[in-house]
């Protein structure tokens, strides 16, 4: 049975809304895990998910990029494991260097906490595989950093190797380049989102009229757990 | 052994959109009436205090973490590193 990684630090707030849709609404097992843990085994994925991890103290997310637990998350991605970052998480993977570019500050100088809607732009990924190509889906954010900036250099390689897996769709939360809600890396198997799945996986939590497949990002994440565990 | 401050001033690239510098300037010092100010850029400065036997020495050691710790992000930001004086 595939078991997933909760990454925890003091800030997190995001932690328990994923475990409890891992754990009771999907039915897999996810666990926490407290960042100064350093060897992590038994574990098929890893998800860091969002919050103020270290109260956003310098940046978001660099404080926690250089916590025990990054490295192991480094060494899982390298090895080929799927890494999920959610927000908080999203920075923190941008911040260790797991993936490329910099999240800042909204362009409306403004904490932005509601529901938008988002595009697939990429479903070879092992978090979006569920989804048809084009699929667009309602979803919340609540960030004041997910502005996401990549120079020239690194915007090219992103749309040469398909590294854009979702963009914000008929909408403009925060002033990305390009609309980026999320990004992978070049192999695919780490990948960061502003958005917030694990706020939309319930029907009671989902806006009215908002259609929301949000949940399908956890879906397809534990089908390609599955489908490494066959093969 | 001596201590020497270095100021460190995290600045954006001039790339990026400062929408805090643009605020700053458009509301607050042109409408105040200070015109010929041309723009208004917004950094975060620290100052971190040193225990060094010289002020190059200091400046030097600042360098060295601000890149190995990623103090700054160098795909946005430029960071400035500058001793100014014994403390």
């Amino acid at each position: 049975m595939a078991k997933i990684g909760i990454a925890v630090f003091p800030g997190s707030n995001c932690d328990r809304d994923v475990h409890h849709v891992l754990n009771n609404v999907i039915g897999v097992q996810a666990d926490f895990i407290w960042h100064t843990k350093d060897r992590i085994t038994g574990y098929d994925a890893m998800i860091i998910p969002g919050g103020f991890s270290f109260g956003d103290r310098l940046r978001a997310g660099i404080i926690a990029a250089h916590s025990p637990i990054v490295q192991e998350v480094k060494r899982m991605a390298k090895d080929g494991l799927a890494v999920l970052g959610i927000c908080n998480g999203f920075q923190i993977l941008v911040e260790s260097g797991l993936l490329p570019g910099a999240l800042l500050m909204n362009d409306s100088l403004r904490f932005v906490c509601r529901w938008t809607k988002v595009e697939v732009k990429n479903n070879k990924t092992p978090f979006t595989s569920q989804f048809a190509p084009k699929q667009t889906f309602g979803i919340p954010v609540a960030h004041g950093e997910g502005r996401y900036i990549a120079d020239n250099k690194i915007m090219k390689e992103l749309k040469k190797k398909n590294q854009i897996v979702l963009q914000y769709s008929n909408d403009d939360p925060n002033g990305s380049t390009d609309l980026i809600a999320a990004i992978c890396n070049e192999e695919g198997n780490v990948m960061g989102m502003m958005p917030h799945p694990e706020r939309a996986s319930e029907s009671i939590l989902v806006a009215e009229g908002a259609k929301s497949n949000a949940i399908t990002i956890f879906r397809s994440l534990v089908s390609s757990l599955k489908q490494k565990a066959i093969a | 052994m001596p201590k020497f401050l270095v100021q460190v001033v995290i600045e954006n690239k001039p790339y990026i959109n400062d929408p805090e510098g643009e605020t700053i300037h458009r509301d607050l010092v042109v409408k105040g009436g200070y015109s010929n100010v041309q723009s208004v850029r917004s950094a975060k400065m620290l100052k971190m205090v040193v225990n060094s036997k010289s002020e190059k020495d200091a400046e030097a050691t600042v360098k060295k973490l601000c890149e190995e710790l990623r103090i700054f992000n160098p795909v946005v930001s430029n960071c400035t590193i500058k001793a100014t004086g014994k403390i």
